[in-house]
């Protein structure tokens, strides 16, 4: 038998955040281990030829929310940190028009008001308030949140400065917030926008990733969420990273590595160790022993407690809120390699128009109709596509001339009704293609390649449970106090040495990092304090 | 009445904005298309063109020519062989800069000097009795920059014979029908080239580029998207980092070559006997260390970035547009000790960073100092360090 290997610190995963916990942690000093199942870093964040010549963004496409401290504190400039600015947002409608966005506010302007004069006003005001609810609840999302359970003075003290925090808001933005926390997409939209399509275009935020309508109560969450990001410090403003989201995973994998990570491909985890109500180590699937004193997993919350260990160490209230977790993944993907960019009648010979989102959701009507399907158990016969043809802005992406374009799609519900996605994987690819060409005439015969990524090939390739592209639903009860569950939203579990960094737990899902980082200033708190 | 430049049929079809600015006379676009920053990333993503043919440019031939700029120019113009290029300062007798540039040597007795202003009347007085030619051919030549991480791939599918040239070389090619001279320079700080054309060849010569470039997603890039690139690039510009001695009205306005950061053009003074207009100033500069300044890098310390703005609830601003003015540098104890005359939020360093100046005790790597910043009508400082020039270095710009 190979001699046990020991370290300081095991990370199980090596999506982005098991990437930055093992960053932070080796940057500490720890002897560090990140541990992946596949054979390469990225998790869901993963670029792949899969095509000679084009570069899939197999699953995650876009980067906005990943927060600016772990640029800097992970130095991940040095290592070919590059967002790409998307100049665009192209909004087609059904019938041949569109709208087309982009950085220049004037001319974003008239764009808007040739399909409403309000609407062009409604846009800043709109702006404006997201900027102000983004900005006041940001020292909420960038602080570990307080354990709601808990009696300690210090976690009391810390609830009441979050009262006092909200009670110091101006009235109106608080209130704002809470419309936004706790309403649907379509009611605060329509309170700013008479244009179908601006409402659909901005509706489509507010229920990506997540199984909710955009009349849905909880969509407005989800939309403000997605606002948190930025680029560059553009509020909300989304960028391609350099050769794609796998291209910044790349960046982050050799980030961990400069500060002395292991990075183990290929090493799936098969349980944690755990000794006398601690943590001591990892078995791989092949046997193979690695000893720590630190554990940390990053992946989902279903898998941290009930898979990677015997939920049976665990207190019986925790394992039950773990099960009522929801995840009911409703989004897949749909990567095409392309001949050229589509053509788009009105527009021919132009590209300008392809270096951004381009989101096929023109109107709540359309989005509301593709979540009818999804509520009944099976996909949206004309579903919300986001697409992005990567290649316009980066070249990297395809040979020159051709283009690769990722769709994201909605809705894919992981429980089909009547049918399983093996069978159906071809026929939902075709349904998505067929929608692509009622916007694009002509895409079909420009497709080189296609990719059909299902919510069922989500979990299997990235094991993300049922799917679920934020690690668990963006839903109210499933967040701060309660991600992933109350009394375990400070990044420990009831195993000593034990801990979580996914995006299941706060702030949550998207690139963003900022559980990793979390979980790694507790881990080094908890450490600093035990050699007190 | 302004002029055009030789591409103006195509630059002017491509300007969307409608926004020129003058560049020495001649119409420069400020930025083709709504987003300048989109411009600025095809320089560091895919590679953008730029018009430079604004830029003086003189052609210096004979055969005392290389004797005549060897007195003139303070880089050792000896050491740059046919087919080379040096970027230069030339000084004044009592050592301050009058200008910097590029010269480009295409045989013994020719070279083509590039300049930010006029130096017709500078040049031929000092010619003398020596044999040599000094013509003004600004207006005879277009300048097209490439520049970008895909400059090369693309050029060498117009011109095979470029893919050798080194970092600051030349060579004669030919694009398409028309022959050109293609020189590894730029002012952006990344791999790129530029294309010399002659003026009736020049709007064939962006034709046949772009039909190439393209499918690259390669883009006109104007003023604004060059001038991020600069400063990530380190590069000095007239009238913003410094002024020409000839036209300033005091020494506080002049500069010498060590003060601009330039120190390193005249590295091989002690073993090189040349004369050369300003080398005694600029020896006893050295000798006696009465240099006042260094040019050195600014990095702002992003945590006390967001701290100045977080405290008037605002969004910390990260604007990529250069800022040409000089915001005042402090040390601990708040006494002045410099300024920045170039100032942007690099996307590639993901900082606010700075060409500045300080005094030379300051200019250590890592020192700590304090910039002045205005928030909301009051002045603020926040925390900041003098770092590396330039910011960004790729590798590519010189393998």
């Amino acid at each position: 038998m190979p001699a046990k290997k020991k370290y300081d610190a095991i990370v199980i995963g090596g999506g982005h955040n098991g990437l930055v916990n093992g960053s932070y942690l080796a940057k500490a000093g720890l002897d560090t281990v990140i541990l992946e199942r596949r054979h390469l870093v990225g998790g869901a964040a993963i670029t792949e030829e899969l095509y000679p010549g084009f570069s899939f963004t197999t699953f995650s496409y876009a980067l906005s929310l990943l927060r600016p401290e772990i640029i800097h504190e992970l130095e991940l400039t040095k290592h070919g940190f590059m967002p790409l600015l998307m100049p665009s947002t192209f909004a087609p409608t059904e019938d041949g028009d569109y709208l087309l966005l982009g950085q220049d506010k004037n001319e974003n302007h008239h764009e808007i008001a040739r399909h409403s004069p309000h609407d062009a006003d409604a846009y800043d005001a709109y702006g404006h308030m997201m900027e102000q609810v983004v900005h006041a609840i940001r020292p909420l999302m960038d602080s570990i949140p307080p354990d709601i359970t808990s009696k300690d003075p210090e976690e009391r003290a810390r609830m009441a400065a979050i009262g006092s925090y909200l009670a110091d808001l101006p009235p109106g933005v608080l209130h704002d917030m809470i419309r936004l926390m706790t309403g649907s997409a379509a009611d605060i939209l329509e309170d700013y926008f008479e244009s179908e399509l601006m409402q659909g275009l901005h509706a489509s935020s507010g229920i990506i990733g997540t199984k909710v309508g955009p009349r849905s109560q909880g969509s407005g969450l989800v939309l403000l969420y997605h606002s948190f990001g930025e680029h560059d410090g553009a509020y909300g403003a989304w960028a391609f990273h350099k050769g794609g989201n796998g291209g910044f995973t790349q960046v982050l994998a050799r980030a961990a590595e400069s500060f002395g990570a292991e990075i183990r491909l290929e090493s799936p985890v098969d349980h944690v160790i755990t000794k006398n109500g601690r943590a001591t180590g990892v078995v791989l699937s092949d046997g193979t022993e690695l000893d720590a004193k630190i554990v940390v997993s990053a992946v989902d919350p279903r898998r941290t407690f009930m898979d990677l260990i015997d939920p049976r160490e665990l207190p019986s209230d925790l394992v039950e809120n773990i099960r009522r977790f929801k995840f009911q993944g409703t989004s897949a993907k749909v990567n095409f390699a392309l001949d050229g960019n589509p053509t788009y009648p009105g527009l021919e010979g132009r590209s300008d128009h392809y270096r951004g989102f381009i989101n096929l959701g023109p109107s709540l009507d359309y989005l509301e109709r593709a979540f009818d399907d999804a509520k009944y158990g099976w996909y949206s016969q004309k579903p919300y596509i986001d697409g992005c043809i990567q290649s316009n802005v980066d070249p990297d992406m395809a040979p020159p001339g051709k283009a690769v374009m990722s769709c994201f799609i909605q809705y894919a519900p992981y429980h089909l009704k009547d049918g399983d996605w093996d069978e159906e994987r071809d026929r939902f690819g075709d349904t998505v293609q067929k929608t692509l060409e009622s916007f694009f005439p002509g895409f079909s015969d420009l497709v080189l390649h296609r990719e059909v990524v299902t919510p069922l090939d989500i979990e299997r390739v990235v094991g993300l449970t049922e799917g679920n592209i934020f690690a668990g639903e963006f839903l109210a009860p499933q967040m701060f106090f309660f991600r992933p569950a109350p009394g375990w939203n400070q990044y420990r579990t009831p195993i000593e040495g034990y801990y979580q960094c996914g995006s299941g737990t706060h702030p949550g899902g998207c690139v963003m990092g900022a559980p990793g980082r979390f979980a790694s200033q507790q881990i080094l708190g908890d450490l600093a304090k035990k050699k007190r | 009445m302004i002029r055009e430049t030789p591409f103006h049929p195509r630059t002017s079809a491509a300007n969307q904005t409608g926004l020129w600015s003058h560049w020495s006379g001649y119409l420069a676009t400020d930025r083709y298309q709504m987003s300048d920053k989109f411009e600025y990333f095809a320089i560091r993503n895919s590679a953008a063109v730029i018009d430079t043919s604004p830029l003086y440019k003189y052609r210096i031939t004979g055969s005392d020519a290389e004797t005549f700029l060897a007195g003139i120019l303070a880089r050792d113009i000896r050491k740059c062989r046919p087919g080379q290029a040096h970027y230069t300062v030339w000084c004044d007798d009592d050592g301050w800069v009058v200008e910097d540039g590029v010269i480009l040597r295409h045989s013994d007795d020719e070279f083509m000097l590039t300049a930010a202003e006029p130096n017709m009347a500078y040049l031929q007085d000092l010619a003398g009795r020596m044999a040599v030619r000094i013509e003004d051919v600004s207006d005879d030549f277009g300048a097209l920059a490439l520049q970008g991480p895909y400059a090369r791939e693309i050029l060498r599918q117009l011109a095979p014979e470029m893919e050798e040239i080194g970092y600051f070389h030349l060579i004669p090619a030919k694009v398409g029908n028309a022959a050109v001279t293609i020189s590894r320079t730029g002012y952006t700080g990344d791999l790129g080239y530029e294309i010399w054309v002659e003026r009736d060849d020049a709007v064939g010569v962006w034709d046949t580029l772009f039909e190439v470039a393209a499918p690259y997603g390669v883009i006109p890039a104007g003023q604004t998207a060059l001038l991020i690139a600069r400063i990530e690039a380190g590069l000095v510009l007239i009238d913003v980092d410094f002024h020409s001695s000839r036209y300033a009205w005091n020494d506080d306005q002049r500069t010498t070559p060590h003060e601009l950061g330039l120190g390193w053009m005249l590295r091989d003074l002690p073993s090189d006997d040349r004369a050369f207009i300003g080398r005694q100033a600029i020896e006893r500069e050295l000798a006696d260390g009465t240099s006042r300044w260094k040019t050195v890098g600014i990095m702002v310390d992003y945590e006390d970035w967001n701290r100045v703005y977080g405290e008037r609830s605002l969004i910390p601003p990260k604007d990529h547009t250069p800022e040409h003015g000089g915001m005042m540098i402090y040390d601990e104890k708040l006494e002045r000790i410099g300024y920045t005359p170039s100032f942007v939020y690099s996307p590639m360093t993901q900082r606010h960073v700075g060409i500045a100046r300080v005094r030379p005790e300051h200019a250590a790597l890592g020192t700590g100092v304090s910039l002045e910043v205005t928030i909301d009508h009051r002045y603020d400082v926040v925390k900041a360090h003098v770092a590396r020039l330039p910011f960004f270095n790729p590798q590519r710009k010189t393998a």
